[in-house]
């Protein structure tokens, strides 16, 4: 019996190899797509890594048979982003997303290694033959998120709660700074820093801090939904990150900037297909339909949807750029010219705050 | 009917080593009952997770670059371990080692030396034994638990390394985002299996393992590292410092911590970066036991514990599996090695206790 039994498992372990072979060869035959996807945090963090896996679940829908998707998620932006990225260029997959910032490098050495895979870095500077970047003007949210949030608040003091001190996300307090003091200039931005990407404890006590200290709207640069429960729980406004978080707070939740990675991974993957894609850059806005708004809350005023309708329309339409001089830094100096709007290398590098933030960027 | 752990008069040598083993087949079994009930092949997923992550040249050098760190930290805590003197904080120095070495490649960042590479290695060593020497300090001195100030110097050194890296260590032309300049080939680690990652610092940890066990068994401070962890009191009336033995380990330990931070940043990432490790501090801390402290077994120990990170991350890519399947099978690792360890010193009996103290209980009431 014992022995019985042994046969039977070895058998299986056979026959189970076999068909992993056999799945091998079958793959080759039909040829999908391969298409490998790297997250930084867990697909169920309602926020960035959930939406690029939001992304890659409509190349799902949009190719069907014609790809074959896989994630590895929770990748540590260090020695180990390396090991995934290569095993998922030597397993066979022709496109890979490495979606965080801290891929960059490791994303360049693969691609090296592997000149036939095609690569794609979120928010990265450095690209290749075979490597392409791209990224969202959030931006463009913030300063809508800005408009309202400077229409509503009472107590002119709105709080940000801020990842890491890099220009993207002083970016978007800059945007929402400006864009808040162009309809009421009494407003000032309150910045806590908590040093990560993804962590629901800091983001809540740093809300909370805020809330005591007067803020009475809460926006973030973090991806957890924590804050707009905290912000529900006593009581004041939020704007949502990277997805609609009106579900962890339904009264707060003004509206939410949302990343939508979909068109874009569907025009990537069918210029493969296509045999027409070509390394570059891409930063889209509202107009490549990347960045896009939440539905606004019902609380919030039909003049104030129509102010934040305009502007956004206008941003699509060319005629509203969020960063229009005069825009002064904190110690009053011009850094934009009345008339003139930032450069995108001013963007892409901002490395100061605007007039209307509070404190100083960790250096 | 009453469930009791009696303990065993004396706990059985070879299944104190055998304990580990016994807890990686429990893991396995229990393993494909899991992905059996999350309805995935078992056999395929075991395969996925523990064979084809090693099936090929690049696989292997992958898991031992993953071990490196684990067995470099893990041997040095193993010990203090042994002398009850238990340093938590070995994430805190190799985040120092790193910070040391990396700062010695950036300051020499256009300089072509064959000393640079040593050089790093040592100010890694130098990073780790400073910041271990607080608590060594602090414990020496004012008596203080070196579990909690170890610990608590964890954070510090995140901040620490936060402040460098947004500032004087931050590429400059890098848009102001916090990563350092990519380092020059002169300071980074030689690789020593071609078209792998396969870096030196590998040979160093096994060098270091070699040399613990030789410390161990031959030489007069690891017998009293191992009196002072069984019996105090013996040893002080042996005459052992016992302050000289707290520096020792802590200096060790961290010291080699600090090696890994500065291995990791001249070899498999090549720069600084603003977090440069996934907890191998605390990971080692499970490695240290899970290889019974002995340093042979810690090697075994890291290259086991690197092989659950890669399974992970092959079963993500071949079978779907989520993440949390390694965290899950870490956990059970370590659930089902204490529970042998448990057994080997404990024995479970069933019923009431034994009728001898029953009746001496008797006794002493009336």
């Amino acid at each position: 019996m014992k022995l019985f039994g042994k046969i039977a498992t070895l058998t299986a372990a056979a026959l189970a190899t076999a068909t992993l072979a056999m799945s091998g060869v079958a793959n080759a035959q039909s040829d999908p797509l391969k298409v490998g996807f790297v997250y930084v945090g867990p697909i169920g963090d309602h926020g960035w890594s959930y939406e690029h896996n939001q992304g890659r679940l409509a190349l799902e829908k949009e190719f069907g048979d014609k790809v074959e998707t896989t994630f590895v998620e929770k990748v540590p932006e260090g020695a180990d982003a390396q090991r995934v990225i290569n095993q998922l260029a030597t397993s066979g997959h022709d496109l890979i997303f490495t979606t965080s910032f801290g891929y960059m490098n490791p994303t360049l050495r693969v691609a090296k290694n592997h000149p036939k895979v095609r690569f794609e870095h979120a928010t990265g500077f450095k690209r290749d033959k075979n490597v392409a970047t791209y990224s969202g003007r959030f931006y463009e949210g913030r300063h809508v998120a800005g408009l309202i949030a400077g229409k509503m608040t009472k107590t002119n003091t709105i709080g940000y709660v801020a990842s890491f001190p890099i220009p993207e996300v002083i970016r978007g307090i800059n945007a929402v700074a400006i864009a808040a003091r162009s309809v009421n200039p009494d407003v000032k931005i309150k910045v806590v820093w908590v040093s990560s990407w993804f962590d629901p404890g800091k983001e809540a006590d740093a809300a909370k801090t805020m809330i005591d200290q007067g803020v009475d709207i809460i926006m973030q640069h973090t991806d957890s939904p924590a804050p707009i429960q905290v912000a529900e729980s006593r009581g004041v406004w939020a704007v949502g990150q990277a997805s609609n978080m009106s579900a962890f707070g339904s009264k707060a939740h003004l509206t939410a900037i949302i990343d939508n990675w979909s068109p874009y991974y569907v025009a990537r993957t069918k210029a493969v297909l296509d045999k027409t894609w070509e390394s570059g850059d891409t930063w889209g806005g509202f107009k490549s339909g990347m960045v896009e708004m939440a539905p606004y809350n019902t609380a919030v005023p039909a003049d104030v949807v129509a102010l934040a309708e305009t502007a956004r329309k206008g941003i699509i339409d060319g005629s509203v750029h969020p960063f229009t001089g005069p825009i002064k830094d904190q110690s009053g100096k011009i850094v934009v010219p009345a008339g003139e709007v930032a450069p995108d290398g001013m963007l892409l590098g901002m490395d100061f705050y605007v007039e209307g933030v509070e404190g100083k960027i960790p250096q | 009917m009453l469930i009791r752990l009696e303990p065993r008069a004396e706990a059985s040598r070879a299944m104190v080593y055998q304990s580990p083993l016994i807890a990686v087949v429990l893991t396995l079994i229990a393993g494909m009952i899991m992905f059996r009930i999350l309805g995935t092949d078992p056999l395929q997923a075991v395969h996925a997770f523990f064979i084809e992550p090693i099936s090929t040249v690049q696989g292997l050098a992958e898991l031992l670059i993953k071990a490196t760190p684990l067995i470099l930290i893990g041997v040095g805590l193993a010990l203090g371990f042994q002398a009850n003197i238990w340093n938590i904080g070995a994430e805190g120095q190799l985040t120092l080692g790193a910070i040391f070495g990396g700062i010695v490649a950036l300051a020499f960042f256009d300089v072509e030396s064959i000393f640079l590479l040593p050089a790093m290695l040592i100010a890694g060593i130098v990073g780790g034994m400073l910041w271990a020497a607080v608590p060594a300090f602090l414990k020496t001195r004012y008596n203080t638990n070196e579990i909690l100030t170890s610990l608590m110097l964890v954070y510090v050194s995140f901040l620490l390394l936060s402040y460098l890296i947004t500032g004087p260590l931050r590429d400059p032309d890098g848009f102001n985002f916090p990563e350092s300049r990519l380092f020059h080939d002169s300071a980074l680690l030689p690789i020593i299996l071609e078209g792998t990652r396969l870096h030196l610092g590998f040979l160093v940890a096994l060098l270091f393992a070699v040399l613990a066990w030789l410390m161990i068994v031959k030489h007069i401070i690891g017998f009293q590292i191992k009196v002072i962890g069984m019996a105090p009191a013996a040893a002080s009336f042996a005459g052992f410092k016992e302050k000289k033995l707290v520096w020792l380990t802590l200096l060790i330990s961290g010291g080699a911590a600090g090696l890994a931070g500065a291995i990791e940043v001249s070899g498999p990432i090549g720069q600084v970066i603003p977090v440069v490790s996934p907890g191998y501090g605390f990971t080692a801390i499970i490695v240290a036991f899970l290889g019974r402290l002995h340093p042979i077994g810690v090697v075994l120990a890291g290259i086991l514990m690197a092989l659950t990170y890669l399974g992970g991350d092959s079963a993500q890519i071949t079978m779907n599996l989520p993440n949390a399947v390694t965290g899950v099978f870490q956990g059970m690792l370590l659930f089902f090695l204490l529970a042998s360890d448990v057994l080997i010193r404990y024995r479970i009996k069933l019923g009431a206790p034994r009728v001898r103290e029953v009746t001496q209980r008797q006794e002493g009431v009336t």
